[in-house]
């Protein structure tokens, strides 16, 4: 089975889901390109959107259909020519149409898992849940005469626990996309020593399709970008919890995340970050890494509390930012929550109190989105951390050991063999996360 | 052709060109419509002339308000600018980014006829209500819709790309290039000068540097030209009246303060017929030698002109086709800075329609206008001199592929 072959018929599952949508709307791009050419024409090509959700699919077609008009806008040049033979097109708003016809008759929505009996390839980005990854990889392979490939988006799960308990031969490889999926450079390729061969090659050759920037991860939990980032979430708890004894909580939290965003140059602060993500999520990543870890206690029973009051963060449908660690207005943070008295205070409250403590930004500091754009950072950046740390100030101190300890973090990767060295985690960062520079760095020593 | 009778433009008025380069342009946001663009040059011009009961007829140039805004029936738009312009008669023409020269012919066959001794001309265009790729195919009806299945998708750029393919065949890439980037230097500087222009904000500091750093590509854009080489897509509206002697003295208007109509030309190329050569502008050339010609002058009479440079391509084949260069040498002559405006021939004092703008159905008017403002002392910080041994302005209007064109002549009234 060929390229063009393995994705005639695909499933993706949990196509509902904000990562779901976007490999669905990358891979009915890729198919679409595929079904388009000349050679192509008198095969059928087919991806099942599943997922339980019946709004939730409905949402993923409209969303489908803006996105893919988006790239037809975009590619219309290129689309002129792959219709140069359809003579009822004549304008680009008659090509642009036709294209999102074409790419969405390809799609077909539905709720029910038997679709995926027929495919040869099945994308899995249902809930961060093993359990319920091996229940369907099973019932799938029992049903499906294919012997097809499963390309799981776990983000924690390894991935040899999951061949070995669904039973899949090594016929499953770890293709772990980045939040937006269409927008997000990286993918965080993932085989066990049993995963086949050209199930890799393949999984190569999408990527380069899809113009994804490659790392490869070894198969221990949570992987590299889980492995940086829910231990960066963890120190960031802890140096809240740790200012908290002589501030308030909210404070504490303010003042830590305002230090990772503004004095670390990232483009978000830590716990901005695990709202984007989810409470939720990062609480269940977490519990999935833990037990691989003996050594290590990867638990917060803070995150235990919000979640217990129903405080989860993480996104809406159309993509806005719901309340977490923080009430968001018009994607701005506008309260931090305070978990003990179970409401949000005010920002501007909070910042009177502290804004003296914390100090004054330091003279070299520049925002984010400016460095983003520099091709030569090291020297700016190099200035700004040194100036950081020749600071007294509680904000300097804080991002400090903020930057040593995500540099110990990095390296340990590396140390542990879950990074294969120390660029494939700055990659990461840098591109999955959109950092400015690698967390492996000599800037804080 | 020159007039039978003494034929003026006066009172002229140009709105902003708003478009990407404005800073108040925000293609996320509602913006002012067709009518408020009218409305506001119109007021503007009767302002000058005392007002709307010295408007014998009006005159509306627009090229695709159908499809731009979904517009018809623009005559009717005259009267809006003025109750006192109500019952009074008006017209739309239309002929591409020709349209604007077409309104002032229509004025002015008016007061030749000796229908009407004052006319309000008023070209507009509002196209930044679409996206850029779908604009393209509302300004592809500037050509023949039997060829835009196989035109590329944005079709225009496509046509003037294919001419610029075929210049850097016979006379070479890096040559034509550099008289393009002197073409794109001279329209930024130019519109620095004049607040109107859609590039009046613009602070780049070598723009020759900024043109050769972009080599044309056929992936994302036309395969011969960039983005540099392009005239914008422009809101804006211009205004002027045209006017017998007896039309000016009504208005209040002296003489010094008007242009007089030297000579001028209309000429049209067949449609569906391809240009007979794509490195000449044939019906330009033809236009502009009627123009001179029947005026008894020559290229070395004239101040300054205002010539359709929709492209760059178009821009230097325009001075072949005037003279000021032999065929393939445009570009050198550019490249020399012979047309900036301190060169032997200042062209497009205000940017042209790649620095100011090119709201294509008013750019006709405009470029009357900017002639108008240069011959009478009124260009402000763009102002050139005009010396008494080349008094003459001349405006080049096309509509099309070298299909629909109008060429006229000036001096001081």
């Amino acid at each position: 089975m060929n390229y063009e072959d393995r994705l005639q018929n695909v499933t993706v599952l949990g196509a509902a889901g904000k990562m779901g949508s976007g490999i669905l709307l990358l891979t009915a791009l890729e198919m679409a390109d595929l079904m388009l050419q000349p050679e192509n024409s008198s095969k059928k090509f087919i991806l099942n959107a599943m997922d339980v959700s019946v709004d939730g699919l409905k949402g993923v077609m409209k969303y489908m259909r803006s996105q893919v008009l988006k790239v037809a806008e975009k590619k219309t040049v290129v689309l002129r020519k792959i219709y140069a033979n359809r003579e009822d097109l004549i304008e680009n708003a008659d090509i642009v149409q036709a294209y999102i016809d074409d790419v969405l008759s390809l799609v077909h929505p539905t709720t029910r898992l038997e679709s995926a009996y027929e495919s040869s390839l099945i994308f899995e980005a249902v809930s961060e849940n093993k359990d319920l990854k091996v229940k369907i990889f099973k019932q799938i392979d029992q049903n499906n005469p294919n012997k097809p490939w499963y390309f799981t988006n776990t983000s924690s799960v390894p991935i040899h626990v999951m061949d070995e308990e669904a039973g899949l031969e090594g016929r499953i490889l770890g293709f772990h996309f980045y939040n937006p999926p269409a927008v997000q450079k990286l993918v965080e390729l993932i085989v066990t020593n049993r995963t086949l061969p050209e199930a890799k090659e393949f999984a190569l050759e999408y990527a380069k399709k899809l113009r994804k920037v490659v790392v490869p991860s070894n198969d221990k939990a949570g992987f590299i970008g889980n492995g940086h980032f829910m231990r960066d979430a963890l120190h960031g708890i802890k140096e809240a919890e740790r200012l908290a004894q002589d501030m308030p909580y909210v404070t504490a939290v303010y003042v830590v995340n305002k230090a990772t965003q503004d004095l670390l140059v990232r483009p978000m602060g830590i716990f901005q970050l695990i709202d984007y993500v989810g409470i939720d999520v990062v609480r269940f990543i977490l519990n999935v890494m833990n037990p691989f870890y003996p050594d290590e206690e990867l638990h917060s029973p803070l995150l235990d509390m919000y979640f217990e009051q129903g405080v989860k963060g993480g996104q809406n449908p159309n993509g806005s930012q719901k309340d977490g660690f923080f009430k968001y207005e018009k994607g701005k943070i506008a309260a931090v929550y305070g978990p003990y008295v179970k409401k949000y205070i005010p920002v501007d409250e909070i910042q009177e109190s502290i804004d003296d403590r914390f100090g004054d930004l330091p003279e070299n500091i520049i925002p984010w989105k400016s460095v983003i754009r520099m091709k030569d950072r090291n020297e700016v950046l190099q200035k700004l951390f040194d100036e950081l740390k020749s600071m007294e100030d509680l904000g300097a101190q804080l991002a400090v050991t903020y930057g040593k300890r995500s540099d110990a973090i990095g390296r340990k990767l590396v140390t542990d063999k879950v990074a294969h060295n120390e660029d494939d985690v700055n990659t990461v960062l840098l591109t999955g996360f959109f950092h400015a520079y690698g967390p492996i760095n000599n800037y804080f020593e | 052709m020159i007039p039978r009778k003494k034929v003026y433009m006066a009172a002229g008025y140009n709105t902003v060109s708003l478009g990407t380069g404005r800073s108040e342009f925000n293609p996320k946001k509602p913006r002012p419509g067709l009518e408020h663009y009218i409305k506001e040059a119109g007021t503007e011009t009767l302002k000058i002339i005392g007002g709307p009961e010295n408007v014998d007829e009006g005159v509306i140039g627009n090229f695709m308000a159908p499809r731009f805004n979904k517009q018809g029936n623009m005559p009717g738009f005259i009267p809006y600018i003025d109750e006192g312009l109500q019952w009074k008669p008006a017209i739309s023409v239309e002929g591409a980014c020709g349209s604007g020269a077409l309104a002032l012919m229509s004025g002015v066959k008016s007061v030749l006829a000796e229908t009407a001794d004052v006319v309000l001309a008023v070209g507009v265009e509002v196209q930044n209500t679409m996206k850029a790729i779908y604009g393209a195919d509302v300004l592809a009806g500037a050509g023949w819709f039997q060829k835009r299945k196989n035109g590329h998708a944005y079709f225009f750029p496509g046509q003037f790309s294919d001419r610029a393919g075929a210049y850097y065949d016979k006379y070479g890439f890096e040559r034509t290039r550099k008289g393009f980037a002197r073409w794109f230097r001279n329209a930024m500087e130019n519109a620095r000068l004049c607040p109107t222009a859609q590039e009046y904000e613009n602070k780049v500091t070598d723009p020759e540097a900024l043109y050769l750093s972009r080599e044309p590509n056929g992936k994302f854009f036309v395969d011969n030209l960039t983005v540099f080489d392009c005239s914008k897509v422009s809101d804006g509206a211009s205004a002027l009246i045209i006017a017998s002697e007896e039309g000016l003295e009504r208005c209040g208007i002296d003489k010094k303060d008007a242009v007089e109509v030297v000579s001028f030309a209309q000429v049209e190329r067949n449609i569906t017929n391809d240009p007979p050569d794509l490195t000449e502008l044939t019906t330009i050339k033809k236009a502009v030698h009627q123009a001179l010609d029947s005026a008894g002058l020559t290229i070395d009479q004239l101040g300054t002109i205002e010539t359709h440079d929709c492209f760059s391509i178009a821009g230097i084949l325009a001075m072949e086709a005037l003279g000021f260069a032999k065929p393939g040498e445009g570009a050198d002559f550019v490249a020399e800075g012979h047309t900036a405006r301190d060169g032997k021939i200042p062209v497009n004092t205000t940017g042209g329609l790649i620095g100011w703008g090119h709201p294509t159905g008013a750019t006709g008017v405009h470029q009357a206008v900017t002639i108008l403002e240069q011959l009478t002392g009124k260009a402000g910080a763009a102002q050139i001199e005009i010396s008494p041994g080349k008094p003459y302005g001349m405006t080049i209007n096309m509509g099309g592929d070298d299909v629909t064109v109008v060429c006229i002549i000036y001096k001081r009234g």
